[in-house]
């Protein structure tokens, strides 16, 4: 379990992380939702150790992180896992050499368990045969795939997200969506997704943090989403006609 | 205060890059790579270049020694001092600075753009380590092209000088042993190393640090070249001035 406690991070005079506080717990799809700019991607960082909070804490599993020895920091972050919005994929690098990147650096297996592995993992990611490809070859579903291959391939206690069904088509935005959460389940993985995607917070926000302005808003989860009367989050949640009619479904059909 | 700034962040990105270092079966395979793009990629640009200009430099200085109590094999002479002391260890290094240093600075730049280095980061990978020691290593290396554009700036001044009838062979490979101090080699080399380190760590500090998209990654490599030249150019003055006078 992830445990945020009044984090707060500036740039320059400007506020960007204003005292949040929340959880993301094990084994579940927690999502990260809120406008742009509101906060989202800097809280992520946050949580990655890029950015070092001005105030506040996080800790893994009960361990605080900056009260952690850059070697522990190292191991920490060797438990982690990271889809990055544009993939970032070695692109000096074939898929098959970028999923086995992470083995190649940590482990100590031999090159036929860690062609094993990286089979194994690009398989679970329907990539069987793509393996000598290069990553500009792929297209931006498969890139995301090859990601999330090579966040998994080392098999993770946390796995982050950010945005990672961006740019992409509404059939392949479900498929990457499915696939993390059957990846989180599998695994049982501390799952934190970055999003202002509404189809990712109704099909796989099993713990929902909306964000705004730098500053929780409100928190739940896929089901109580629908009930809120929180007027920020329908607002951002609900701003299409099309999720306010699925809104008014779901609340006639549990009435 | 940017420039004092961006003086203390290098020193402490060259420290940084000496901390953690990466597993060697790994880091093997990246020096080999970099010994290929910067070092071998660059024999054939820097032996054409070396074999013209030291013609030219030849061409120029045997027109300018019209007086006939100066013996012809002073050509040769002029040549050779000219190319082991400053042409081929200096001029080559600028003309690097563009071709290496923009290379380096790109593809660290384009990493950074594309979040490959915070991947890096994220997966505990000290990135400095992993991206500039490398280079750095790799440019230990860069000696070794020099000695190339020292034998063939004087090669190629001694064609044009034989085949431009400027002075007879003779008389050219007489002026190239006159008065030959070994340790002027010695000088070219020290200079050689340190405008290596220069080509390693300034573009790659450039790239590892800048800001932005796509058209701050072309800024980057400007400025890169114009500060890894700037500083060759300033290392060369006060490395002359130390060993030679």
């Amino acid at each position: 379990m992830i445990e945020v406690k009044d984090i707060h991070k500036w740039f320059g005079g400007t506020e960007i992380l204003n005292g949040i506080s929340t959880s993301f717990n094990e084994g579940k799809t927690n999502l990260i939702i809120g406008r742009s700019g509101s906060g989202k991607t800097v809280l992520l960082k946050c949580l990655l150790g890029l950015y070092t909070p001005d105030n506040g804490t996080i800790s893994y599993d009960g361990k605080i992180y900056s009260e952690l020895s850059n070697d522990q920091k190292r191991n920490l972050r060797a438990e982690m896992g990271m889809v990055f919005q544009g993939s970032a994929l070695f692109d000096s690098m074939t898929i098959a050499e970028n999923v086995m990147f992470p083995l190649r650096m940590f482990t100590k297996q031999s090159k036929s368990e860690m062609q094993d592995r990286v089979d194994f993992v690009l398989k679970r990611v329907n990539l069987a045969d793509a393996h000598s490809k290069m990553p500009s070859e792929a297209s931006g579903g498969m890139q995301k795939r090859v990601a999330i291959a090579r966040a998994i391939v080392n098999k993770p206690k946390y796995l982050f997200c950010d945005e990672p069904n961006s740019g992409l088509d509404p059939y392949t935005a479900i498929l990457i969506d499915n696939l993390i959460q059957e990846i989180t389940e599998e695994y049982n993985i501390t799952t934190v997704i970055n999003s202002h995607d509404m189809n990712s917070v109704m099909e796989i926000g099993e713990k929902i943090v909306f964000l705004i302005d730098g500053s929780k808003a409100w928190e739940g989860s896929k089901e109580t989403i629908f009930k809120t009367d929180n007027k920020a989050v329908t607002d951002f949640v609900y701003s299409s006609e099309l999720f306010k009619k699925v809104r008014k479904m779901y609340i006639e059909e549990n009435e | 205060m940017t420039y004092l700034h961006n003086i203390g962040a290098y020193f402490l990105m060259i420290a940084e890059m000496f901390r953690k270092p990466t597993k060697w079966s790994v880091m093997k395979t990246l020096i080999l790579k970099d010994i290929d793009d910067l070092i071998i990629g660059s024999l054939g640009i820097v032996a054409f270049i070396s074999f013209f200009v030291g013609g030219v430099v030849t061409i120029q200085t045997a027109l300018n020694i019209n007086n006939p109590l100066i013996p012809k094999y002073l050509v040769g002479f002029a040549t050779r001092q000219s190319v082991i002391l400053e042409f081929a260890p200096t001029f080559i290094s600028i003309i690097m600075a563009g071709k290496v240093g923009s290379f380096i600075t790109s593809s660290i730049g384009t990493m950074r753009v594309t979040e490959q280095i915070d991947a890096l980061e994220v997966m505990g990978i000290n990135s400095l380590n992993y991206l500039v020691f490398p280079k750095f290593i790799a440019m230990l290396l860069y000696p070794f092209a020099i000695s190339i554009a020292m034998f063939l700036g004087i090669l190629g001044g001694m064609a044009a000088c034989v085949y431009g009838g400027f002075s007879s062979l003779d008389d050219f490979i007489t002026g190239v042993q006159l008065d030959f101090t070994p340790f002027h080699l010695t000088y070219a080399f020290i200079k050689t190393f340190v405008f290596a380190f220069l080509l390693a760590t300034i573009p790659s500090f450039y790239g590892y640090y800048m800001k932005g998209g796509a058209l701050e990654v072309g800024k980057a490599s400007t400025t890169a070249f114009v500060w890894t030249s700037v500083m060759i150019i300033l290392f060369n003055y006060i490395l002359t001035q130390l060993l030679l006078s």
